[in-house]
């Protein structure tokens, strides 16, 4: 199980601020990850299309398309930040 | 404690004379105040709502510092930012390095917001008469920040 964060606006968009998720076996990167959801279509495919700036972290560290995704971890999804 | 969150203001006159107290090495303390602006985008901003990513946004504060701490020969440094309902005119983010002499402490504070302002997970709304709208990123942020 892995333990989704959804924040900003795309807490608004998915209407949810989490879920907690199973993987497919064949997901196992943050890439794949954002594929798998966008297969849900909706927002989720319009947000996670390529080309889309999201921004993920995985147990709270800036993660790239490579980054693996294990069970037990924390995976957030963004958009880029605006603080300052 | 180099980093804070809080939804609190902040006293910058009683922060910086904290951030140097006891240290006699201390020569120069560069400082950057970020303030809530009335007007974004031509539209009238009534209130600001600063959202960040608890867990996380801490840790990625401390990155920064501790990047700038390995870059340039400072002393110390401090970042606050405040989170939650803010106004115009309010203070939202204080960043400051006391070093030795003003020259790594200008450089290493610049380099810290402008870290901040691409890599900390905080996010801005805006409150304006049409409505409430999310702050969209700016690419010249980015430049920015990609320059160190």
């Amino acid at each position: 199980m892995v333990q989704l964060v959804y924040l900003a606006r795309l807490r608004e968009v998915f209407g949810t601020a989490g879920e907690n998720v199973d993987l497919p076996r064949d997901v196992a990167t943050v890439a794949s990850l954002l594929a798998w959801l966008a297969r849900r279509g909706g927002a989720w495919a319009a947000e996670l299309a390529p080309g889309r700036a999201v921004r993920v972290a995985v147990n709270h560290d800036v993660a790239r398309a490579e980054t693996p995704v294990r069970a037990g971890d924390e995976v957030a999804l963004f958009p880029p930040v605006t603080g300052g | 404690m180099p980093v804070r969150v809080q939804c609190e203001d902040f006293d910058v006159a009683g922060e910086l004379e904290r951030l140097r107290a006891g240290d006699a090495r201390i020569g120069a303390i560069a400082s950057f105040v970020g303030l809530v602006r009335d007007v974004n985008e031509a539209s009238e901003v009534r209130t600001m709502t600063l959202e960040h990513y608890p867990g996380m946004t801490e840790k990625a504060l401390a990155k920064i510092v501790e990047e700038a701490r390995s870059r340039w020969d400072i002393v110390d440094a401090l970042v606050i930012h405040r989170v939650g309902e803010l106004k115009p005119g309010d203070q939202i983010v204080l960043a400051a390095v006391a070093g030795t002499h003003r020259g790594e402490a200008f450089v290493a504070c610049e380099f810290i917001m402008d870290y901040l302002k691409t890599r900390a997970p905080f996010w801005k709304k805006e409150q304006t008469p049409e409505g409430e709208r999310w702050v969209e990123a700016r690419i010249s942020d980015e430049e920015k920040a990609s320059r160190w």
